[in-house]
């Protein structure tokens, strides 16, 4: 008899209150407020990438002081996963079925990524934005609720090897990479511009993140005797390697350095700005110290973010301008959501951006995605170091594409 | 075998990076008989101090000088406070210890100097030309000749003053030191000041090659071990010519032997095949205790 | 504090059990039911929580068995415990055996590796010990990500697996399932240890640690029972490692760094050395702990975790575990009082 008053007592319920009804359905928001989850190295080797999460932060927090997102406020729990598969595993659970938030953005890390990426689609819960470069994200059969924002790697490293090929067909190229799934991105990248050539044109040597100098390593590729230079490392060994070149007096005609370490404070400028004239890299943001951006109205509304909200940071870093132009992605869908904030409905919106121009974003370079297109940025501009600031030259260019 | 002479010169470049961290190691065993897994971390801290210093407007020798002193009182800090109690607890007790100080050092580097790789300034800075082609840069030169001195210092130190020899009596047998009236427990910590302010040299030395962040003595660390039992714990000039060899192995054996992808394996088939069959180390004293 | 407290010999010279003998047989289903109960109390996030809380019990307690029993000091046990993982993943990815076949092959691939490693570990004693097999941790995600292994390991990808659901068409969830099936052999592992532990030799196993020179004088074969006490401990956490495995269904190099090697130190110093339910609280500690430490400390759990473990082996080297013993002995102490004095 108990359990025919519950039974009523919960359909009545059900019928006298739609709104929460529908609520349900729409996990992670309420009237007054959509929950978002993310997972941020903050602690740990790789934590010099926790500034993404905290710009993150402070965004959706002066967005809510603006009045939020269709009549709510955004409350984006941010959690720490060292860098650890397992741990992010632990902390996506928890934000999918504790905290119920409504999707997963910005997650940083290949392998951290991977681990939760099955999870994640099983539960259907949309993975937005993932901050990585890894080419794998684009996979909308497999893995449709996953998406990734940043140009890939692999990318980059088809744009660099096209280059190459251009200036010289049979041109010989030495690839410094760092030993884990970032630095075999480009091997990959370029693999798939040389095919068989692979083999006869090109000369690999990893290192791993443990190592202190990566003397030996140049060494061993100045006897190769190539045309050109791929360093795929992180800041402080590509800083290494800029110096070390410069020193034992091996200039390559051409030198191509991932965008990961072009950061001027980081890495131009411990090498030696004069030490890296003429390296080539590849560009999708503004660089914050580039003086062509002092007047553009985009990074003038970076700058006063910035100013006002985040004014101990450190202004050079560029990360910062990627974390802005990745949360006004996010601000661009959520309002394109209007009141359906379902994840179905987020999801559809994630994947019909059409040319969206973002302010820290190079002219040029947009954000388009359809629902057979899983790869927001495609397009990159080459740029040179001048001794003072990186040079943009050429068109905008694109990736080849494979899918 | 192409690039031969080269690989050699990078490998005793990288040696004396590893040749001054292997100092302060051996400095804290021959003072105490421990083996400071912290050591690292606790000279990464120290530089970040020296930066501090010279940022704030100091210049180059006296932040040196300086930061060398700083991390001589954290050093007799660490000792007093967190070992002296712990002078009779069983060796787990102290790896224990030790554990918890890199975990607390290195994380404290982070959070109070954040994680970003800044460049630190050198005195050596020839300007114009690189030396020897260019495999050796003019910074390379000078922190090998730093390390010298200091080795050279300490070595002097123990061989030829009283407080030296205070210092080795106390960690070779504490209870007749000091019934000989030793200050044992003083002795300890002045071995571990010592090797604090060595730690620091050494990191002010390398943090202009491979740039300072707070993780960068991790790699470094495990080297200079094994280059420090290659050439006996005991024995300074043992363990900086052990960190020379070292640096050299390294690099032959990660460019023509092993691959650059097991390097850090080949640094822990030194430690063992040392620990194995030679654990007095190339230059040691073998001791030999009777039951 | 008297450093005599920091000596497991207190331990060692505790009764074998504070119960009645009667009484010990009940305590063991009890517990057992106890540990299995959270499959039907909780779910999603906090069983799978909870799972990994046993997996880390486990692989505490192997640590335990070689260093904190026998005195060899491991901080490298992290190799164990990816080779377990690694095991598991390649068997049932690329050779497809079912998840439960692989766990006794795993365990004895580690437990062959364990052995191995025991030979070197009799030449060093301490500290150079822990030097090497510290070594040994920082040098595994290496050897795993290596070129020659990729076809196994997936290099720096990694390998997926899927989660078991629940069999014979029970009618239990795969996180529910995969709870009971970590319980239950959680459970027998923690039987068969601590009965192996309470045996001869155990005791000789402390023995060795306390005094190797009276134990080799006594006739024990120092060299067969510390290769031995390596090779269990090896397999013990090994088998957590496999456990592993399939509760998190990913292994990559990134998930077995140095870091996991110190985890699980300062798990067993937190729960206790050398003491069998200790290895529980630092299962615990470990998995709970850290999240604390973030909503604490926010910007550096780090930091608070090293100051943790400094602090208890100061005030509660321990554990945990020696904390309840002593309360456990007081309360008893207090009670025999009042009885009439007995023998025991």
């Amino acid at each position: 008899m108990l359990r025919r008053r519950e039974l009523l007592a919960t359909s009545s319920a059900a019928l006298a209150a739609p709104r929460t009804a529908r609520a349900q359905s729409t996990p992670g928001v309420t009237a007054t407020e959509i929950k978002i989850g993310g997972i941020m190295p903050y602690s740990g080797p790789a934590s010099a990438y926790g500034v993404i999460g905290r710009l993150e932060q402070v965004y959706f927090r002066v967005l809510n002081e603006a009045g939020g997102i269709a009549g709510r406020k955004i409350n984006f729990i941010s959690l720490d996963d060292g860098y650890s598969p397992p741990k992010t595993v632990e902390q996506a659970r928890r934000l999918i079925e504790q905290e119920r938030v409504a999707f997963l953005f910005n997650t940083l890390g290949t392998p951290t990524n991977s681990a939760i990426q099955r999870y994640v689609n099983q539960r259907k819960v949309p993975h937005l934005f993932l901050s990585t470069g890894a080419d794998k994200w684009g996979n909308p059969q497999e893995f449709p609720w996953t998406i990734g924002w940043q140009p890939s790697y692999r990318t980059e490293a088809q744009i660099y090897t096209k280059h190459l090929l251009a200036q010289k067909q049979d041109a010989r190229m030495a690839i410094l990479y760092q030993n884990d799934d970032f630095g075999k991105d480009y091997l990959h990248g370029v693999r798939d511009i040389l095919g068989d050539r692979f083999e006869r044109q090109v000369r690999a040597v990893s290192h791993e993140v443990t190592d202190a100098t990566i003397d030996s390593q140049i060494v061993s590729l100045q006897g190769s005797g190539v045309d050109a230079m791929l360093t795929a490392t992180t800041p402080k060994f590509a800083a290494q390697t800029i110096r070390k070149m410069h020193d034992i007096g091996w200039k390559p005609s051409l030198h191509y350095l991932t965008n990961v370490s072009i950061s001027v404070a980081s890495v131009m400028q411990p090498a030696g700005p004069e030490k890296g004239v003429g390296i080539i890299t590849s560009a999708y943001l503004k660089d914050p110290t580039d003086p062509a951006w002092r007047d553009d109205p985009g990074m003038t509304e970076w700058r006063a973010f910035m100013q006002k909200h985040m004014a101990d940071a450190d202004h050079t870093d560029v990360n910062y301008a990627f974390a802005y132009g990745v949360s006004k992605t996010l601000e661009h869908v959520l309002r394109r959501c209007g009141n359906d904030l379902s994840r179905e409905n987020i999801m559809k919106q994630v994947t019909s951006i059409d040319n969206l121009e973002v302010p820290t974003l190079l002219p040029g370079v947009r954000v388009s995605t359809s629902p057979t297109n899983y790869h927001p940025i495609r397009q990159m501009q080459l740029a040179r170091w001048t001794g003072s600031t990186w040079e943009r030259f050429g068109e905008v260019l694109e990736g080849a594409r494979l899918t | 075998m192409e690039g031969l002479p080269h690989q050699l010169v990078a490998g005793i470049a990288t040696g004396g990076i590893y040749a001054s961290v292997a100092l302060a190691l051996v400095m804290i065993y021959q003072a105490t008989h421990h083996v400071n897994f912290a050591q690292g971390e606790m000279a990464t801290f120290s530089t970040y101090i020296a930066l501090t210093l010279i940022q704030a407007g100091l210049p180059y020798w006296v932040a040196f000088a300086a930061t060398v002193v700083v991390s001589f009182a954290i050093g007799v800090a660490v000792e007093r406070v967190l070992l002296r109690p712990m002078h009779d607890a069983p060796v787990l007790a102290h790896v224990g210890i030790f554990i918890g100080l890199l975990l607390v050092v290195s994380n404290l580097s982070g959070l109070v100097f954040d994680y970003t790789v800044k460049s630190f300034p050198t005195p050596f800075d020839t300007g114009g030309g690189p030396m020897l082609g260019g495999l050796v840069s003019g910074h390379e030169l000078g922190s090998t000749l730093v390390t010298l001195a200091v080795l050279t210092l300490v070595y002097l130190f123990f061989r030829h003053t009283s407080l030296g020899l205070a210092m080795r009596a106390a960690a070779y047998n504490p209870t007749s030191a000091r019934l000989v009236g030793i200050r044992v427990g003083w002795m300890l910590a002045l071995g571990w000041g010592l090797a604090a302010a060595i730690g620091a040299v050494a990191g002010i030395m390398v943090a202009p090659v491979v740039f300072l962040e707070p993780n960068m003595m991790l790699g470094i660390l495990l080297y200079a071990f094994a280059g420090a039992l290659l050439g006996g714990i005991d024995n300074p000039a043992g363990a900086v010519a052990g960190g020379f060899a070292v640096g050299i192995i390294e690099n032959i054996g990660g460019a023509y032997i092993v691959g650059t992808e097991l390097k850090l394996t080949l640094a822990l088939a030194i430690i063992i095949a040392v620990l194995l069959f030679k654990p007095s180390g190339l230059f040691g004293r073998v001791v030999v205790s009777r039951v | 504090m008297a450093a005599e407290d920091a000596v497991p010999v207190e331990i060692a010279a505790a009764p074998a059990s504070a119960l009645p003998v009667t009484a010990s047989w009940l305590v063991t289903p009890a517990l057992v039911l106890l540990a299995l109960s959270p499959a039907f109390l909780v779910e999603g996030f906090r069983l799978f929580q909870l799972t990994l809380v046993a997996i880390y019990a486990v692989a505490i307690l192997g640590l335990n068995i070689v260093t904190g029993y026998n005195g060899q000091i491991s901080l490298g046990h992290g190799a164990f415990y990816a080779v377990g993982a690694y095991s598991t993943a390649i068997l049932m990815a690329s050779f497809g055996l079912p998840y439960w076949a692989t766990l006794p092959v795993s365990a004895a691939i580690c437990g062959a590796l364990g052995w191995g490693v025991g030979f070197p570990a009799l030449r060093l004693g301490g500290l150079y010990l822990a030097l090497t097999t510290f070594a040994l941790a920082v040098a595994v995600p290496q050897v795993l990500k290596h070129d020659a292994l990729e076809r196994w390991t997936g290099g720096v990808q990694g390998v997926f697996i899927a989660k078991p659901d629940a069999p014979f068409g029970l009618p239990l969830s795969a996180d529910q399932w995969m709870y009971l099936f970590t319980a239950a052999i959680a459970s027998a592992v923690f039987i068969l240890s601590r009965n192996l532990l309470r045996s001869r030799i155990g005791r000789a196993l402390m023995a060795i640690r306390d005094q190797p020179t009276a134990a080799e004088a006594m006739g024990m074969d120092l060299a067969a029972l510390k290769t031995r006490a390596f090779a269990l401990s090896a397999t013990v956490t090994g088998i957590a490692g496999a456990l592993s495995a399939v509760a998190v269904e990913f292994v990559s190099p990134d998930s077995f760094t140095v870091n996991l090697s110190i985890t699980l130190f300062v798990g067993m110093i937190v729960g206790g050395v050398a003491s069998i339910f200790g290895a529980v609280f630092g299962g615990l500690f470990v998995v709970f702990v850290p999240n604390l430490a973030e909503e604490i400390a926010g910007a550096a759990p780090g930091v608070l975790y090293g100051a943790i473990l400094i602090l208890f082996v100061f005030v509660l080297p321990t554990g945990f575990a020696g904390l309840l013993r002593r309360a456990a002995a007081r309360f008893g102490r207090s009670n025999l009082a009042n009885k009439a004095p007995q023998g025991r």
